[in-house]
């Protein structure tokens, strides 16, 4: 507790964060364990923590960096997909090394892409890289829906727009057939695994920010005339967020695809960077708490909302305006503001009688 | 008001003229036959300026007369149409003001330009960023390097504050300041990048004169303390007679004037472009 006392407001804030997702994990794993929980919500859990992934990663971009991305979806494909061709390739290996590899392999090649995606936008000031993202989420759903991958015991197959292209082995499997996506994926994905990729995620994120870097990142949004003045690059600290970013959204792919069977490309459309986006602007923008409990909700809420069932999105929509009428409410805030404030002092304070 | 006693000023090998102690010194800044073009407009013409390195000299004209665009050419957010600008010697051609503030150059503005929802300590070490030696994965994994330089940092950025009076304002968000304190906050971060040269933007605009007075002594003892030159736009004629060793004035973009505070004063063309020509 005496660190907790000594510790800046950011790093608070940071441990908050851990806490959550450490009883989120306890509580849901508790509840797998015992049974006591729908085989439908069991089912959501590790896509939750994907999405948690989404929603703080894009958290970097658009509150911590100030720019606007609406492709985020497609730098998840590009970790999944990669994720999936990585797996298969080590079918010999123990399932934890498989997963480890596959995703790391997945956040290197969407980092990639995200560098790539920055060099000509990055330059520019202005909206333009949510033009240019939005552009690439689709065109990168686009190359998947015609992209077939096969292994043999030569190796990787590629081949574009034609399966019979791909040359392999009679013995040799296709594992990715365009529109209908990659199929036979083994389920190695565990909700523990995914936990940690979530911390490990945050932890990242949150060092990043209260760094020296991350300083850098929010004075260029905050105002670039006068962070240049003050002899940092732009381009450089906004390409730094733009590829942390997107490699762990490749990340948080890579654990979605190992955890389901078949996976179709058109899973990540603009659908689905909107709805990470929304998570952002609901749980508040650069506010990463706010991301992570805005994604679990969001997540689930659908799906509890299903006695609804054709006034489903309706009342889905409703929930969103609600929750931010409410947020917004300067009262509201300003009540919910203290009751955090005392109880970080009564944590402190039973600190102290120890 | 407490005036500094005038300097001599001395010809240097070039068209300009520095304070008789920095004669033997090479200038900080050296600019040249500087000129821009906003389209068919000049904004500035035939703008030639040598700064010594210690000096502390002033930059005075009308509204409009193209003091903060010369600020804008020398930091290069414009690039010149014509003209060359030396900074120790070296010609910055094509370069960005980042690359300008790396070899010592900084400045405050007109408008302030704070980081508004950081911290003012915040503030003042992202002036310190390119002086604070860790690199970003020690950031995010935090190693030794990280804890050891934020916490010279930290101590540094105080410091600095307290130039002005303003460490314990540290933690208070920097659009939260008064006025005052943040176009004070704006000179400490300035100087947080560790310049040889100071630009200074109106320093004193909407202070009172005890504020004024204040701010007159803290860039005197900038200069001194950190032995600096400074260049400064400001329209309280106090300050800028007060502590300035020389003067250029600028009307339409060009210079007509330069010289010591009490040459100015008498310069009867200054006069006329401050009050205009006495008619009948």
């Amino acid at each position: 507790m005496n660190i907790y006392k000594n510790a800046s407001v950011a790093s608070k804030k940071a441990f908050l964060n851990y806490a959550i997702v450490i009883l989120f994990f306890v509580v849901f794993q508790t509840l797998v364990n015992t049974g006591s929980i729908t085989s439908a919500l069991k089912g959501q859990l590790i896509p939750i923590v994907c999405y948690m992934i989404m929603a703080v990663s894009l958290n970097l971009v658009v509150g911590i960096s100030g720019e606007l991305s609406l492709g985020h979806a497609g730098f998840m494909s590009v970790g999944a997909f990669t994720a999936v061709i990585v797996s298969a390739l080590m079918s010999g290996a123990s399932n934890s090394s498989r997963l480890f590899v596959s995703i790391l392999v997945g956040a290197a090649i969407a980092a990639l892409a995200g560098f790539l995606i920055g060099i000509p936008v990055l330059r520019l000031n202005g909206d333009y890289l949510a033009i240019v993202t939005l552009a690439f989420g689709e065109i990168i759903k686009n190359i998947l829906n015609c992209l077939y991958v096969g292994i043999d015991d030569k190796g990787v197959h590629f081949a574009f727009n034609n399966p019979n292209a791909l040359g392999m082995d009679p013995l040799g499997k296709e594992i990715i057939k365009g529109p209908m996506g990659a199929v036979g994926i083994k389920k190695i994905a565990t909700f523990p695994a995914a936990v940690i990729l979530l911390l490990v995620v945050l932890i990242i994120i949150q060092n990043l920010v209260n760094s020296r870097t991350g300083r850098a990142i929010m004075a260029i949004r905050d105002n670039r005339i006068a962070a240049e003045s003050m002899g940092l690059s732009p381009m450089k600290y906004k390409m730094l967020a733009f590829t942390v970013s997107a490699s762990m959204a490749g990340a948080a792919g890579a654990i979605y695809a190992l955890n389901i069977s078949t996976l179709v490309p058109k899973k990540f459309d603009f659908n689905t960077s909107i709805l990470v986006l929304v998570f952002v602007v609901l749980g508040g923008i650069g506010n990463m708490t706010g991301s992570l409990i805005a994604a679990g909700v969001l997540v689930v809420l659908p799906e509890l909302l299903r006695k609804f069932s054709d006034y489903r999105m309706l009342v889905y929509a409703i929930v969103l305006i609600l929750v931010m009428l409410v947020t917004n409410n300067e009262k509201l805030k300003g009540r919910l503001d203290t009751f955090v404030k005392k109880l970080g002092m009564r944590i402190s304070k039973g600190g102290r009688k120890k | 008001m407490s005036k500094s006693p005038e300097v001599k000023l001395v010809n240097v090998p070039s068209p300009n003229f520095v304070p008789e102690k920095d004669a033997g010194k090479p200038l900080v800044l050296e600019a040249a036959h500087l000129g821009i073009d906003f389209g068919g407009l000049v904004a500035v013409d035939e703008f030639n300026i040598g700064i010594g390195a210690t000096e502390i000299c002033g930059l005075i004209g009308p509204n409009g007369a193209g003091k903060t665009t010369i600020f804008n050419l020398l930091t290069k957010v414009y690039e010149p149409t014509r003209g060359t600008i030396m900074i120790g010697g070296r010609d910055t051609h094509n370069m960005t003001p980042v690359q300008v503030n790396q070899m010592g150059i900084a400045r405050t503005f007109q408008n302030i330009r704070l980081f508004d929802k950081l911290s003012v300590e915040e503030n003042v070490k992202i002036g310190l960023h390119n002086h604070i030696g860790y690199h970003t994965l020690s950031g995010v994994f935090r190693l030794p390097a990280y804890w050891k330089e934020e916490k010279k940092a930290h101590e540094k950025a105080l410091e600095l504050l307290d130039i002005f009076g303003m460490a314990d304002l540290a933690n208070v968000t920097a659009d939260s300041l008064p006025y005052g304190a943040q176009r004070r906050l704006e000179i400490v971060r300035a100087l947080a990048t560790g310049p040889k040269l100071l630009l200074l933007d109106e320093p004193a605009a909407g202070m009172n004169p005890s504020e004024t007075e204040e701010l007159m002594n803290n860039i005197r003892k900038i200069r001194d303390e950190f032995q600096i030159a400074i260049l400064l736009i400001e329209h309280d004629m106090n300050l800028v007679m007060g502590i300035c060793e020389s003067i250029v004035v600028l009307n339409f973009g060009r210079i007509i004037a330069k010289g010591t505070p009490s040459q100015i004063q008498g310069n009867p063309q200054v006069i006329e472009a401050y009050l205009g020509t006495h008619r009948g």
